[in-house]
């Protein structure tokens, strides 16, 4: 540079530019900030040559490691998996009964159960079992099918309703629709069951009432309404209403009867999942 | 206090560049060696210090079976650290802060009675930084010798002197390196393995890491450690005062500096310069107290080797306190005043913290209980309209023999509880057992009628008693337990 020009001011050089008046002053980069620049051009050039980047014509360049996020995802899951066996293994000769008596087995499944649980239950069944309208509650302590260790496992298997060969099932006739009861029944038999758990009722209709139940519902869910486990039939004798306890709602779960249905897990998940999924819920509380 | 030294005195006046730079290029130092008592006393504490940090870990300390038997380790897989008979689970990480809180305070203590002494003889920047300008004397001789060198052409012996230097550092840095890997695993093993290279990354990550750190850190960097990248030195003066003995130049006794004692004007100095090429920071102490100055006591040592030969009164630059200074100045009685309002509050500090860990690690009860109340569902309406709340009990037993605990609950009247995985259900009292160093994890179900409660949400306490003829272990912790709307 023929005329270098200085600042008058700082005693710099100036670049030469000027822009309104003002000039830019030449204050160069110090070395170790340069030298950290050009390093890491050369750890980009050596990241695409290394790793995949750049568009080809046909798809992208793998890069020479042919690493993929996804290939490293499932080196780690098959990892874990191998760091599992230890316990799946037990799990999978065991039952449920011989794995909730060792201590260490429960702890193992209730731990795997509870995160197969908020991954697939949780969103009918609520965190935790909590439940939801139309949902059972798995913490509390009344089951439509039975809540021993066993029971639950079927369920979880076969589902309910589901479909598949094992499931369990039931149905309710639809007594109004199907005019099996004429309305009055319907009303007399509610107020009899309102009676069962001690709800306010009218008695008069409750009387009359009793017989229709005895004729039409004792059948399966017991004479004074303590339900059957084998029928999934509920207990009508407590105060956990599946579908409310309120009478609006009896009456038409006796007129057109709701029927909920649950999934089969078999296939979907891994039968060792499924008894921990299964020691899991018994362990919410409500096991019987 | 300023970057003021090294431009003016080092080597000369420096020239007036034609061009002034945002970047000051940074002036080598060049520390002379020099004998005397404080240096005497530098070389006992590089001595006890590093013998400490290499050997520390290979302090064999048997805890019976199952157990490491070094004397000082973290076992970080296991989550486990111990110092000799002192065993530290993560729970109780907060002895690591009063450990933090007692050197914070020993360090004001310490540096409110006589100044930057932990800079000058303790810091592991002197230490190393002063073992690694020893390898340097050692191998490329004494302070002209070395100028001479680096300012001479890349001749065959400078490049061997180098090269021998820089591997001599290389090996230090290694061998401190792995010193503090040994703390973190059975340092016997940890050598077999890294010289077999059985070591994992980790190990070797942290090998690399560790050797770098130092060989950059006590090779290179030196002083402008204690210059730029230490945060210590900025704040140090607000634990000096008058009484503070510190590191000082008499000024009104060396000045004016004159070569030869023939006129009365002239002071003690002579200007030998010795003071500041031995400085480690390459300071000129004369300049007063600065920021630069780590108090390592070394220009006193080149000062009195001076005065000695000379005949004059030692102790012109001298440990001692700015009172001191002033009333030998003018003729008074001297004294040292060890016991201040603030090295007493200081004091008070230390003991009052250090009481506290003392007892809090000679009461602990070695067992531990944390309670998770379940949060969905807050709590359950039984069949016959009993109400249920869930809860996670983990008991950490830190002992290593297997306990055996009784758990009761109080404050919810007809309280009873159901264990999952343990027979027998809705109990007053359950029987918990808990492996040896484990924890123990219980799922805990607590059931009242709804008559017992007397609001939405009320106190629920668990006592968990150790059974046994020889142990009264109690443990209160105290929840909440949840109901409908009252």
């Amino acid at each position: 540079m023929a005329n270098v020009e200085k600042d008058a001011i700082t005693g710099t050089e100036t670049t030469g530019h000027e822009w309104d008046g003002i000039k830019e002053l030449n204050t160069p980069l110090p070395k170790w900030w340069l030298y950290t620049f050009y390093a890491c051009i050369l750890f980009a050039i050596g990241y695409w040559i290394l790793y995949p980047s750049w568009p080809t014509l046909h798809g992208h360049w793998q890069g020479l490691l042919h690493y993929t996020s996804r290939g490293a995802f499932a080196q780690d899951q098959l990892k874990q998996k191998a760091e599992r066996s230890v316990w799946t293994d037990k799990i999978s000769s065991k039952t449920v009964d011989e794995i909730a008596a060792d201590p260490e087995l429960l702890n193992y499944s209730i731990a795997a159960g509870h995160s197969i649980f908020a991954n697939n239950c949780a969103p009918c069944h609520g965190t935790n079992g909590s439940g939801n309208k139309n949902f059972p509650i798995l913490a509390d302590d009344d089951w439509l099918w039975g809540g021993t260790l066993d029971a639950i496992y079927t369920t979880v298997q076969y589902g309910i309703r589901a479909k598949n060969d094992n499931t369990r099932s039931d149905s309710m006739p639809n007594f109004g629709t199907d005019e099996i009861l004429t309305p009055t029944e319907i009303n007399d038999a509610a107020e009899y069951v309102l009676s069962l758990s001690g709800k306010q009722t009218d008695p008069a209709a409750a009387k009359k009432g009793e017989t229709v139940f005895a004729d039409n519902c004792a059948a399966c869910h017991g004479d004074k309404g303590q339900g059957t486990h084998e029928l999934g039939a509920p207990r009508l004798s407590d105060g956990i209403w599946l579908y409310s306890g309120a009478k609006s709602a009896i009456v038409s779960q006796i007129t057109h009867p709701k029927l909920g249905v649950m999934p089969a897990w078999t296939g979907r998940l891994s039968n060792v999942e499924i008894k921990e999924a299964a020691v899991y819920v018994h362990s919410l509380g409500g096991g019987q | 206090m300023s970057v003021i030294s090294h431009n003016e005195t080092k080597n000369g006046p420096k020239k007036a560049e034609e061009k002034p730079s945002l970047y000051a290029s940074h002036i080598k130092v060049y520390p002379q060696r020099i004998a005397g008592t404080f240096r005497r006393i530098k070389w006992l504490t590089l001595y006890t210090l590093l013998g400490l940090y290499y050997l520390v870990p290979w302090i064999r300390w048997d805890r019976g079976p199952g157990a490491p038997s070094q004397a000082v380790l973290i076992d970080m897989p296991a989550r486990r650290a111990y110092f000799f008979g002192i065993e530290i689970w993560p729970q109780e990480v907060y002895y690591l802060a009063g450990i933090l809180i007692l050197g914070a305070i020993g360090l004001f203590l310490a540096t409110g009675l006589a100044g930057r002494v932990w800079c000058g003889f303790t810091c592991p920047q002197t230490v190393w930084t002063d073992l690694f300008m020893w390898v340097e004397r050692k191998i490329e001789g004494s302070r002209n010798k070395r100028m001479k060198l680096d300012a001479g052409p890349l001749t065959l012996e400078k490049a061997a002197k180098k090269i021998s230097k820089h591997a001599a550092w290389i090996v230090i840095s290694i061998i401190t390196g792995g010193a503090w890997i040994f703390y973190y695993g059975d340092a016997p093993t940890m050598l077999k393995e890294m010289l077999t290279g059985q070591a994992s990354q980790t190990v070797y990550g942290f090998l690399f890491l560790f050797t770098a750190t130092t060989y950059l850190l006590a090779g290179w960097a030196r002083e402008q450690v204690c210059t730029y990248m230490c945060p210590w030195p900025r704040f140090q003066s607000a634990m000096f005062d008058e009484d503070t003995l510190i590191v000082t130049y008499e000024a009104w006794r060396g000045e004016p500096r004159g070569k030869a004692k023939t006129d009365d004007k002239i002071g003690d100095c002579v200007d030998c310069n010795l003071c500041q090429n031995v400085c480690p920071t390459g300071v000129d102490i004369r300049k007063g107290s600065q920021l630069e100055c780590i108090g390592c006591a070394l220009c006193i040592d080149a000062c009195n080797s001076v005065m000695t030969k000379l005949n004059r009164p030692l102790n012109l630059i001298t440990y001692d306190s700015i009172s001191n200074q002033n009333a030998r100045q003018e003729g008074k009685p001297e004294r040292i005043r060890l016991i201040r309002p603030r090295t007493v509050a200081y004091m008070a500090l230390l003991t009052i913290v250090g009481g506290i860990m003392a007892y809090g690690l000679l009461e602990r009860p070695r067992v531990e209980v944390n309670i998770q109340r379940d949060r969905s569902p807050l709590f359950v309406t039984l069949s016959n309209g009993d109400i249920r709340n869930g809860y996670t009990f983990k008991i950490l037993n830190m002992l290593r023999r297997e306990r055996t605990f009784n758990l009761t609950t109080e404050y919810v009247d007809n309280a009873t509880m159901t264990v999952i995985g343990i027979n027998g259900r809705d109990r007053k009292n359950v029987t918990l057992k808990v492996g040896p160093d484990t924890v123990g994890t219980y799922r805990v179900f607590v059931k009242a009628p709804p008559q017992s409660l007397k609001a939405e949400s009320q106190n629920l306490e668990f006592v968990l008693r150790e059974t046994g003829a020889q142990s009264h272990v109690e443990v209160d912790s105290t929840t909440k337990f949840y109901g409908p709307k009252k």
